[in-house]
Formats: C-alpha cells, sequence, structure tokens
C-alpha cells in the first residue's frame, strides 16, 4: 500500500465516519424526542377551572392540575394575622429558595391574600399533607398557628405553607401558575387569561 | 490465576482475559476469510440484519405508546402519528421496514438459489434460513393485525381459520389460537405477546444459529466453488480476504445505497399506493362488515394464490404448506455437483426463470380478484412452481454442466 | 447495477397494481400544499359536514397550525361545539342518540379522519359530485359512485339538483342492466359547475390532511434526508473503491 494511498484511506475513513456519527445522531433524534409529552399529554396537562363562591375560612378546595392535587384554602383576618409572628420558627420566612410565581413572593405567597392557592405535596419526598386551620395545640406542635402537616414523616408548614424549623423538608411548598377570572374563578396553570386553553 | 491469555493491553486486554473479545473478532471478522468476488447479490444478508435492527428498535418504541385492547388499538396508532412527538416516523419506519424485510429476504433467497448456497456443506444453513423465513411470516402476520383495522381483523380471520380445517382437532384448535369464538381482543392481546417478545426471541436465536453455521463452513459465492481448497502456507484460502475491513466497508456502502431507496420511500410513499399499507386497514376493525377483497399484505400473496387455487380448504391449506416445505428440501432435492447458475446449462436457467416468474406471478395473482382466466393462470402457475422441485430431482442426478473454474473469477 | 436499477424499477411499478379497480374516476387534483384551498376545505366540511360526521382523530390546534390559523380564528369559525382548542373535532352526537334517531336506521355516519385514505381522494371527489335525485329512495338522493348511499346530498344548494341518466341493457339471459349516462341538472344551485367543483376539491383536499397531517412535515423533508444520503453514500464508495484497490 502506498503512501498515497493510505492518505487517502485515512482521510476517507475520517470523510464518512464523521458524516456516518452527523447520520447517526440526526437519527437518534426523533427516539429521544417521542419521549417528551404527547399532544394528548399537553392537553390534559392544561389549565383546571376553579370556583371558590362557597369556600369558608379554613375550608379547603382541592383541584387536579398535571397530575398533582392543588390546595386551595380560604383564610381569614385571624389566620392571616400569623403569618407575621413567627418568622424566627421558619426555614426560608421569606420564600427566597422555594418555587413560587413572582406575585407570590411574600408572606402570604398568593395574589389575593385571602385565597391561598398551592401545590399539596410536601418538598420532603413527595406525600400529601393535611390541613389543621384551627389555631389550637397539635401533638405535633403546642404553639400550632394554623397550617399543614405532612403525616409521612412530620413535616409542618404555616398557612402560606412555608415550612417550619425542625422539618425534613427543606423548602416551602410550591405556589403554581394560576390568574382570577373574576372574583370567583380561578384558572390554574398558567398566569395569563387566554394563554392556554 | 485463570485468566485467559493474551496478547492485548490496556481495557481491551482486560476483557480478552475474562471473555475470548478477540479470538470472536478475528474468527468472524479480522480473520475471517470471504471469497473476494462477492458481487451485487451478496449485499442482502448484511441489509436483512440491519433491517431487523430497524424493527427491533422502531418495534420497541412503538410499545412505549400502543396498548393491545381492541378498544383502543385503532386510536393509538392515531395518537402515535399525531400526537406522539415523531410518532409518525417511527411508525412508518415499522411498517416500511416490514415490507423491505420480505423484499430483502427474497432477495437474499434468490442468490441462495442461483448461487446453490443450499447445498453441500451448506445445509443446515439453509434450514436455519427457511425456519427463520417461516418465523418472520408468523412474526409479520401477528404485527398486521396489531393495528386492529378491518383488514387486520378480517386477515386474521381467514388465516386462523385454515387451522380450523384440520380434521378432528381443528375446532379446539381454531378457539385455542383465538381464545374466543372469533378474532376478539383475546386474539389481539395474545398475538401482541407473541409479536413483541416471543418470536423476536426466536428470530434472533435463530439468525445467530444462521450466523455461526455460515461461519462454521465459511460462505459460498457466484462461482460455487470451494475457496478452502486452496489455501497458502499460513492456511488461508487464497482466493480469500478478511471480513473486515473489506467487506464491512462495502457492507457500509450497501448500507447508503439501500437507505437512500429505504428512507425515500419513508419520506415520500410510505403506503406504497396501498400496497405497504392497505386502504382497508384505515377502517377500524368490524365482524359486521367484510371487505371487497380479503387479501394479505404483497409478501404473502404468492400462497395466498396457491391457497385459493385448491377449492377444499383443508386441501388448500397442505397445498399452501407444501409450497413452503418444498423450499426446505431443496438442498436434497437438487443433486447435481455444480453449485452456481455460473455452469449449469440452458435447461436449469430456464427451469429457474419459470420458478421465480410463478413466484411473482402468483403474488399478483393473490392481490386481485378472480374470473375464470386467472383461476386457470394461478392453477397453470401453481403447477409451474411444484414441477421446479421434480425437475431439479430428476434433471440433476447426471447434470451435464460447464466446466467448474478451479479458482474464482472476477 | 443493471440488477439494482431492475428492483428499483420493480418496486416503483408495484404503483400500477396499487391503485384499485373500479368505475372510471375524474381525477380530483387536490394540492395539499395550498393553505388556501385547504381552510375553505375545512370551512365547508364545518358548515355542511361536521353536523354528521366527526373527525374524532383531528385537533382543533393542530389544525390551527398546519392551516395558518390562529386560535381565534379557528374559535369563531371553526368549533361549533363546547370543545376546547387543543381537543378533537368530535361533533356532539353519541351512540345512545344515534340509536334514538330514526333517520340514521342503520346507517351511522361514519368518522371521515381517515376517509381520504380509506377510499382515496379521487372516490371522495367524485362521490360528493355525484348525487342525483331519485324518488324511489327514503331520502329522496341516490349516487352513481356509491349507490343505495344513506347520506342525502348536503351539498345541494351549491350544487343545485342533478338527475341521471341510465340505458337499460336485456342481455340473451334475460339479464338487465342499467349503464350509467350522464347527470342533468333540473335546478340550478347557488354555484357555478367551475366553483362548485372547486369547493368539493377544497373540502377533499382538507380530508386528505386530516387523514395523514404528518404528510406536510415528511414530503418537506424528504430532499434534505435524501441529499444527506446521497452525499455519505459517495463518501462509503469512495471509501469501498480505495480498500478493494487492494484486491485486484
Amino acid at each position: 500500500m502506498t503512501d498515497k494511498v493510505n492518505e487517502s484511506r485515512r482521510n476517507l475513513l475520517i470523510a464518512t465516519s464523521v458524516v456516518g456519527a452527523i447520520g447517526a445522531g440526526f437519527a437518534a433524534v426523533p427516539f429521544i424526542k417521542s419521549w417528551m409529552p404527547s399532544e394528548r399529554a399537553k392537553a390534559a396537562g392544561g389549565v383546571v377551572k376553579a370556583n371558590v363562591s362557597k369556600l369558608e375560612s379554613g375550608q379547603k378546595l382541592q383541584v387536579k392540575w398535571r397530575g398533582q392535587p392543588i390546595f386551595i384554602v380560604k383564610r381569614d383576618k385571624v389566620l392571616l394575622d400569623t403569618l407575621s409572628n413567627h418568622d424566627d420558627r421558619l426555614k426560608d420566612a421569606k420564600s427566597e429558595k422555594s418555587i413560587q410565581p413572582d406575585f407570590a413572593k411574600n408572606i402570604y405567597r398568593s395574589q389575593k391574600e385571602e385565597l391561598l392557592v398551592m401545590v399539596g405535596i410536601c418538598t420532603h419526598l413527595g406525600c400529601s399533607p393535611k390541613v389543621y386551620p384551627e389555631i389550637v395545640p397539635q401533638a405535633f406542635d403546642s404553639d400550632w398557628q394554623g397550617g399543614f402537616y405532612c403525616p409521612c414523616h412530620g413535616s409542618t408548614f404555616d398557612i402560606s405553607g412555608r415550612v417550619y424549623n425542625g422539618s425534613p423538608a427543606g423548602t416551602n411548598m410550591v405556589i403554581p401558575p394560576y390568574v382570577y377570572v373574576d372574583e370567583n374563578n380561578l384558572i390554574i396553570g398558567t398566569d395569563k387569561l387566554e394563554g392556554g386553553a | 490465576m485463570g485468566l485467559r491469555k493474551t496478547n492485548e493491553k490496556g481495557i481491551l486486554g482486560w476483557f480478552d482475559q475474562r471473555l475470548p473479545v478477540m479470538d470472536m473478532w478475528n474468527d468472524h471478522m479480522a480473520k475471517y476469510y470471504a471469497p473476494s468476488n462477492f458481487n451485487f447479490w451478496y449485499f442482502f444478508g448484511s441489509l436483512a440484519l440491519l433491517v431487523l435492527v430497524n424493527q427491533l428498535l422502531t418495534g420497541v418504541w412503538l410499545t412505549m405508546h400502543y396498548k393491545p385492547d381492541a378498544a383502543q388499538a385503532f386510536g393509538l396508532v392515531e395518537y402515535i402519528m399525531r400526537d406522539v412527538p415523531w410518532g409518525w416516523l417511527i411508525r412508518y419506519l415499522h411498517t416500511t421496514g416490514a415490507s423491505a424485510f420480505f423484499i430483502v429476504v427474497y432477495l437474499h433467497m434468490f442468490r441462495g438459489l442461483m448461487y446453490g448456497s443450499y447445498k453441500k456443506p451448506r445445509e443446515l444453513i439453509w434450514t436455519f434460513g427457511m425456519i427463520i423465513y417461516v418465523a418472520l411470516m408468523a412474526e409479520a402476520f401477528m404485527g398486521y393485525v396489531l393495528p386492529w383495522g378491518n383488514m387486520s381483523f378480517w386477515g386474521a380471520k381467514v388465516i386462523t381459520q385454515l387451522f380450523g380445517t384440520i380434521p378432528w382437532i381443528g375446532d379446539v384448535l381454531l378457539e385455542g389460537i383465538r381464545g374466543d369464538y372469533n378474532i376478539s381482543d383475546a386474539t389481539l392481546n395474545r398475538f401482541f405477546a407473541l409479536h413483541v417478545v416471543a418470536v423476536p426471541i426466536v428470530l434472533l436465536i435463530l439468525v445467530f444459529l444462521h450466523i455461526a453455521a455460515l461461519h462454521s463452513v465459511g460462505s459460498n459465492n457466484p462461482d460455487g466453488i470451494e475457496i478452502k481448497d486452496y489455501k497458502d502456507e499460513n492456511g488461508i484460502p487464497k482466493d480469500g480476504i478478511p471480513f473486515h475491513p473489506y467487506y464491512s466497508v462495502k457492507d457500509i456502502f450497501g448500507i447508503g445505497m439501500f437507505l437512500i431507496i429505504f428512507l425515500g420511500i419513508v419520506f415520500l410513499k410510505p403506503d406504497m399506493g396501498g400496497l405497504f399499507l392497505e386502504h382497508d386497514n384505515f377502517n377500524i376493525a368490524n365482524p359486521g362488515s367484510t371487505p371487497e377483497h380479503i387479501k394479505p399484505v404483497w409478501y404473502f400473496t404468492p400462497f395466498f394464490a396457491i391457497l385459493k387455487v385448491v377449492p377444499n380448504p383443508f386441501g388448500g391449506m397442505i397445498v399452501m404448506f407444501s409450497a413452503i416445505i418444498a423450499l426446505f428440501l431443496l438442498p436434497w432435492v437438487d443433486r447435481s455437483e455444480v453449485k452456481s447458475i455460473r455452469y449449469r446449462l440452458l435447461p436449469f436457467k430456464l427451469a429457474l426463470t419459470a420458478f421465480v416468474t410463478s413466484f411473482v406471478v402468483l403474488g399478483y395473482l393473490g392481490m386481485v380478484s378472480w374470473g375464470p382466466g386467472e383461476k386457470l393462470l394461478a392453477q397453470a402457475l401453481t403447477g409451474v412452481y411444484f414441477l421446479y422441485f421434480v425437475f431439479l430431482f430428476v434433471y440433476t442426478k447426471n447434470e451435464k454442466h460447464k466446466p467448474i473454474p478451479e479458482r474464482l473469477t472476477h | 447495477m443493471k440488477n439494482l436499477i431492475l428492483i428499483v424499477t420493480l418496486l416503483l411499478s408495484a404503483n400500477v397494481f396499487a391503485n384499485s379497480d373500479g368505475a372510471h374516476l375524474e381525477p380530483a387534483q387536490t394540492n395539499i400544499r395550498s393553505k388556501e384551498s385547504l381552510q375553505n376545505g375545512a370551512k365547508y366540511f364545518m358548515n355542511y359536514c361536521s353536523g354528521c360526521h366527526s373527525l374524532q382523530y383531528q385537533r382543533y390546534n393542530r389544525m390551527a397550525k398546519d392551516l395558518g390559523l390562529t386560535k381565534d380564528e379557528v374559535k369563531e369559525n371553526l368549533i361549533f361545539t363546547d370543545a376546547k382548542f387543543p381537543e378533537h373535532m368530535t361533533n356532539t352526537m353519541d351512540n345512545a342518540q344515534v340509536e334514538e334517531k330514526e333517520w340514521f336506521h342503520k346507517a351511522f355516519p361514519k368518522d371521515l379522519t381517515l376517509i381520504a385514505k380509506a377510499r382515496g381522494v379521487d372516490w371522495l371527489y367524485n362521490y360528493l359530485k355525484s348525487f342525483y335525485k331519485d324518488s324511489s329512495r327514503p331520502i329522496g338522493w341516490n349516487n352513481t359512485i356509491f349507490t343505495g348511499a344513506s347520506m342525502p346530498n348536503v351539498l345541494w344548494e351549491l350544487q343545485g339538483i342533478q338527475e341521471a341518466k341510465f340505458e337499460e341493457h336485456e342481455d340473451e339471459h334475460g339479464i338487465v342492466t342499467h349503464t350509467f349516462k350522464g347527470f342533468k341538472k333540473v335546478t340550478e344551485g347557488t354555484m357555478s359547475e367551475e366553483e362548485f367543483d372547486n369547493t368539493v376539491r377544497d373540502i377533499v383536499n382538507f380530508l386528505d390532511y386530516t387523514a395523514e397531517p404528518a404528510q406536510l412535515i415528511r414530503m418537506g423533508m424528504a430532499p434534505w434526508v435524501l441529499f444527506f444520503l446521497v452525499i455519505f453514500t459517495m463518501l462509503a464508495y469512495l471509501l469501498k473503491k480505495n480498500y478493494f484497490k487492494d484486491i485486484h
């Protein structure tokens, strides 16, 4: 084999391999992309409506969005007042590390003070906490100010979903995007009217 | 220390001390000596392997979205075509692949017929290949039922009904195959299990055995002579070249040519005018509405025509299966000492041409509805088909032939 | 090489066998690439056909994207039920209602999403143009392409009303056959023949789209895929030639 043949063989090998690898890359794309949510999943994962006209203070309405439970909790002035009195007992009082839309980066963690809209999943390992809206001492907290208790591993959250010190959970519960259509109706899953469906 | 001896270093050496990777590489690629005169007809083995990989990959991907439930199957295929990102492409690769598999396999088998690749010492390779062919037909038949279109349903009905014609055990057998008194959800579900798991495993084992048997005796070639008859002082066949890099590189080119045609079809004409995706299968399965012409997909139509030639259903089934069994017998029916068509005389060439023509025209006849003319032609061609084997048995006893060369010609 | 050409020719000639037998059909000559035609077809389909026929596999939002329509255009002009934008184009009839409605008898209006693949665009085009007045039938209509069709001529206001002329033949066995000879328009419609033909063409074009929305994508990708493969194969061929210099 002459050097010339040798060199052209090497070049052709490299060229064919490179083009072949590019082809293989292109071929892989459909297979990988087919794993992403389908149109059916996207349509079902669209927005959910909720009507809160009959909700009383301390009551929880639950709807399903993207397979997750969404807690909608009405809070009266008494409950709302508790939110400014226990910063020292919270891991992240200002919601700096947690996930929420910009409008919820406050002590109420909501668009309108009286209504909490929150993903009802404990940020520890994913169980669904229970709401304990009464301001009475509880077995898990003798100074209970109203909020949520997760039965799986004992994490506790205040009535805005902010996690208490001593909880296995590390962050405040997640607030989803939502928007008010009018005083009594919300759309969960988008922050724009007419943005999703 | 129990480790194998190796000349390799590094990671390769580590593996080679624990698994005979270098021996395998040499025996089957770098030091597997194949005849140097492989031509166009020798591409189809590696292409069949490529299509097998395609069917396995796209098949698994389809099962990520499909459910074998009679109430959902048809809709789920449309779900894949419309809602799953790139689902349409994965589906078309699978359906076009099924037809491509048969085109490639038929051409691969034709090579065998031309060059006597089924003859001693390669009878076992041929036998494994024939079993692969039968398994492939079962696989394709069951796969076609899965979309649960109207042709899926009625094709399944007609073919399973054949088993019902077997005397004595027919009725029980039919119910056992279908899992119900008619083609139903039970049938669909078990066909899914067989199509996705059982038959692919069987196919993979058979392909392994087919290639192992080939590598044991060495490949045939267009001249039909044994290259192992003339070895050099190192024991290497003088007319042999190492499979790697020569034929691995050549096969890459073959794959490129094949992909141009294959992907051309996938992107431009995947229905192939109703041949690859039949019109009637775009209607959902309906037990109350028989399609105008029940016919199988094109790759079964030669046998379907043979089936229709015999008026009695059980008789028809026997004759149809005999047509396949006859092919199994080729290594023993063709008794000639000469392998390749290149050195055989006109009678053989005419006979082979007649055989292939009968197969192709029977294929056409299997697709159309019959008047008296078509029926007569189908009967005649079925006769020609079987006569080929009779002819071979008689003619090859003391077959005259051209002088067979000692060394390969190019 | 000649073997390759032979095989490819055989493959392509498979088309000859592929086209169905049957009555002579005037070609529909639809153009799937014309968004204008598809939009017009969608409009007429929704207005004249969707009352009875669903498109259960077609989503509104997909149609909007492929036909170049905005969400509002679709919601205002093409959604007649309370369906949401990402949902399928089903209609308000369900099986229970159908069983009650006597006028369907045994023939339930088929879902039409895939009809263009099941029957072919030419068949559909001719079918929609071939209704004629037939007082012997309960619905008052018949069709030369699909004799005894249970569907009325929903487009009659546009097309007008035509009658069909038949010629009777009796052969030596006394069997009488009717041969269709042509149509005669007895009442004019609101559209000229050309306008009507174009409208039917658009409807059929739209159904061709719904049968396989992906065809728009794959046809567009084809040249690129093939171009890439040709480059690769050429390189592979040069590589092969280079290696085989060693041999002979």
